[in-house]
């Protein structure tokens, strides 16, 4: 018996956001809890690392705030999210994109991934 | 180990410990051996690498051969007699504390910085290159002109039998006889450690 994976089935909530890449621009929208009242923030920015599996994965969002790079890790089952929402998908060439932390400006940008309807992409559609 | 989040939304690390079910394979009382204990096995053996001395042993309790025994003084938490099984639930609450007694990883011939927690020679200043983790001196020269027992050097690391203390029962499952620890235990995956409750 896998004793790890029982116990996450048993207690890590199921999360059912649209898959993302890294690249991708995303806004998560979390719970965040000031004295006795709870309120829902958003986070917007690039996914720049998933990492871990199942129960324990993480996703990394980084973004510029101010002229200040943030970022900011999620466990993505986590509680708090509420709810994340693709704003673009990135055109990117690789998986962990810390190359961004050292580019400013117009050179930190990701290109957005187009997707091209194509004829069997429209007649799996149907 | 893996994580789960508590009320608040918190992330906590925890162990799955398999904890059981152990069958009783020897009760010691004070009249026969001199002390009282509970003999516990768990883990199934193979019957081929069991040897015949032992396969009475468990024969007498009427179990299959076991991986490891382990023998508990003074065992008083439930009252078992030979040959019957002790569940999880039976022993450990959930918000108890708990020990766990096991062999740590081997980590192979180790330096001093990883050995002993020494701090090393500074960044690459003073004046130095090449010792940034040298041990330094072991001590003075003609008086006392040798070097003192238990001198913290290099040498093996890990492997050792530690015993860590007050691990939080996050969660029991009682049918899987898993508890769910938070906090690390000593060993690898998949090693076998001694719960003691506290």
């Amino acid at each position: 018996m896998d004793a790890i994976k029982f116990v996450q089935d048993q207690l890590i909530k199921k999360t059912d956001f649209r898959k993302f890449r890294a690249g991708d621009n995303i806004v998560v929208s979390y719970k965040i809890v000031e004295g006795n009242k709870e309120r829902i923030q958003d986070f917007r920015g690039d996914v720049i690392q998933i990492k871990g599996h199942s129960g324990t994965k993480t996703f990394t969002v980084r973004k510029i705030s101010n002229g200040v790079g943030v970022e900011r890790i999620f466990p993505i089952a986590s509680p708090s999210i509420v709810e994340i929402k693709i704003l673009k998908r990135g055109k990117v060439r690789r998986a962990r994109l810390f190359y961004l932390r050292d580019l400013v400006g117009k050179k930190a940008r990701i290109k957005e991934r187009k997707f091209i309807a194509s004829a069997s992409a429209s007649a799996k559609k149907d | 180990m893996t994580s789960i989040f508590d009320e608040a939304g918190r992330s906590i690390a925890c162990t799955v410990i398999e904890a059981g079910p152990c069958v009783v394979t020897q009760v010691k009382s004070e009249g026969s051996d001199g002390y009282s204990a509970l003999q516990v096995g768990f883990g199934d053996a193979k019957v081929k690498n069991t040897t015949q001395s032992m396969t009475g042993h468990f024969k007498k309790a009427g179990t299959a051969p076991k991986q490891r025994l382990v023998e508990f003084r003074d065992f008083n938490a439930v009252d078992k007699q030979l040959g019957e099984v002790i569940k999880v639930e039976e022993i450990f609450r959930e918000g108890d504390f708990i020990h766990a007694i096991g062999t740590t990883k081997g980590k192979g011939f180790q330096g001093v910085v990883k050995r002993h927690g020494f701090h090393g020679v500074g960044d690459s200043t003073h004046g130095q290159h090449n010792r940034g983790r040298a041990p330094g001196s072991i001590g003075a020269a003609s008086y006392p002109a040798k070097v003192f027992k238990g001198m913290r050097m290099a040498g093996r690391t890990g492997g050792d039998r530690v015993k860590i203390q007050n691990l939080k029962v996050v969660k029991i499952f009682p049918e899987q006889n898993i508890l769910l620890v938070k906090g690390a235990v000593p060993g690898h995956k998949g090693a076998m450690i001694i719960i003691e409750k506290k």
